[in-house]
């Protein structure tokens, strides 16, 4: 059975730099000089890692985080 | 605020200066969100105040309809000099917002986290071995500002004259317009002054950081120079200091939550989070300026909207429980600091100052209790915290 995979990414139109995503899951995003948030890489969120990813999207309140199964 | 005319009805005559709704509005917006979502007032010049979540979002996002340009409801109408970005309406608040915001993140701030500590620490010394205290205006009320006048620098015993300059433009000068237009033309005349006295003599500091910033390659005129700063600072002062003490006003009452703060730090990142939801000091407003219709209400142009942060964030359709405090809360979209293009410039700092008073009073009194003696006060207006905090120290 092929396992999914798991991605996080922030949508920049929506993202108002609340960092929360930061703050909560540093491992999986990041900020940029204007302190607005993106994910890490690629995006892909280790088996670990599922819990706080889903975190950050469920404190986003621009609802800008994105957790997706590839 | 004068003798004013009790509110008949909250949903056609809100009155956000009536004692009751300075005393406890909870009650009333819970009302107002079964009843009638969106309330009306011929006070103020007219102006609206919605109660749920949805519709304060929506007013939010939308710039067309809802502009920043008037951001406090006032008895009049008056024109002030704009404060950009928190004034201004696209396109001319990206480039506002963004020569602020490299200054503001969570880096930058944590610069200013050790000085936030020895203030908190310096007045806790104060208080010393003192068996009673006001945590509003011992320990709240005398954080932010000192941090503000750190970051922007400015001498820290300036900030009796910063309170006193915003308590008559928020509170005093909603009714008292000549009270506002004085502390206004004052706090002008004082950044005017701190600006030439750095462009004689450079410093590196937030006045600094402003006179050499550029937008769209440009750099920024006095006007606008003076503009930011006097938002910096009327929106840097008393917003957190109403947040530090919503939060000893409610851990005071609550023990189960103060020790298992005190005894799982860790939880503090939640924490916070819950009591901005919770207790979100900041009301702002926009002026309607083209007419539109949000669930079923016409908004027309020339009135305000109260836009009800505080209230969003009571609202259960959001967030169960709503009128519970749940300190480990997992979700958590509160709208404390805005949402939208507005989202409060200051958060990652009002965080950092939150976060730091609250573990340092921790570690210093673990135990404290409401004053059953002396009474709570609230300030009236747009921002929501405890001015008289009368706390009883130690078990």
């Amino acid at each position: 059975m092929a396992s999914k995979i798991l991605k996080v990414r922030v949508d920049r139109e929506r993202c108002q730099g609340h960092a929360r995503c930061f703050a909560l899951a540093p491992e999986l995003f990041e900020l940029d000089q204007f302190g607005n948030g993106r994910e890490r890489g690629d995006g892909t969120v280790s088996a670990a890692l599922e819990a706080k990813a889903r975190l950050a999207q469920s404190n986003c309140p621009e609802l800008a985080v994105e957790v997706t199964e590839e | 605020m004068g003798n004013r005319p009790p509110a008949a009805d909250w949903a056609t005559d809100f009155d956000h200066l009536d004692p009751r709704w300075t005393e406890n509005p909870y009650p009333i917006w819970d009302e107002l969100r079964r009843s009638c979502p969106i309330a009306h007032t011929e006070r103020f010049m007219g102006a609206y105040f919605p109660s749920r979540y949805e519709d304060v979002r929506a007013i939010a996002y939308d710039t067309e309809h809802f502009s920043s340009r008037r951001v406090v409801v006032r008895e009049t109408r008056q024109s002030f000099p704009p404060a950009p970005p928190i004034t201004s309406d696209p396109p001319a608040h990206r480039p506002a917002k963004q020569v602020l915001l490299p200054a503001f993140t969570p880096e930058m701030i944590s610069r200013h986290e050790p000085r936030t500590r020895d203030i908190c620490r310096e007045l806790l010394d104060r208080i010393g071995d003192r068996k009673r205290c006001d945590g509003a205006v011992d320990y709240a009320q005398e954080i932010p500002v000192r941090v503000i006048a750190h970051m922007l620098g400015v001498p820290e015993t300036d900030a009796d004259q910063f309170r006193k300059w915003i308590k008559e433009i928020l509170e005093i000068g909603i009714t008292d317009i000549s009270v506002l237009l004085r502390a206004q033309d004052e706090m002008i005349a004082y950044f005017a002054d701190k600006i030439a006295a750095r462009r004689t003599n450079p410093r590196d500091d937030l006045i600094g950081y402003l006179i050499n910033a550029r937008a769209e390659d440009k750099p920024l005129s006095d006007e606008h120079v003076i503009g930011t700063l006097r938002l910096l600072m009327i929106a840097g002062i008393d917003t957190t200091w109403s947040a530090i003490g919503s939060c000893l006003w409610h851990l005071a009452q609550h023990a189960q939550d103060r020790r298992r703060l005190a005894a799982e730090p860790a939880l503090m990142g939640a924490a916070v989070e819950e009591f901005l939801r919770a207790y979100a000091p900041v009301t702002m407003a926009r002026e309607v300026v083209k007419e539109t219709q949000i669930a079923g209400c016409t908004f027309k142009p020339g009135h305000m909207v109260l836009l009800s942060f505080p209230a969003a964030n009571r609202d259960p359709a959001m967030f169960p429980d709503a009128d519970r405090v749940i300190i480990d809360r997992a979700e958590n979209r509160h709208a404390a600091f805005g949402l939208g293009i507005h989202r409060c410039i200051g958060s990652n700092l009002a965080r950092m100052e939150i976060r730091v008073a609250l573990s340092e009073w921790l570690g210093r009194f673990p135990e404290f209790r409401l004053d059953p003696d002396a009474p709570v006060t609230w300030s009236v207006g747009t921002v929501r915290g405890p001015r008289r905090l009368p706390l009883l120290l130690g078990a």
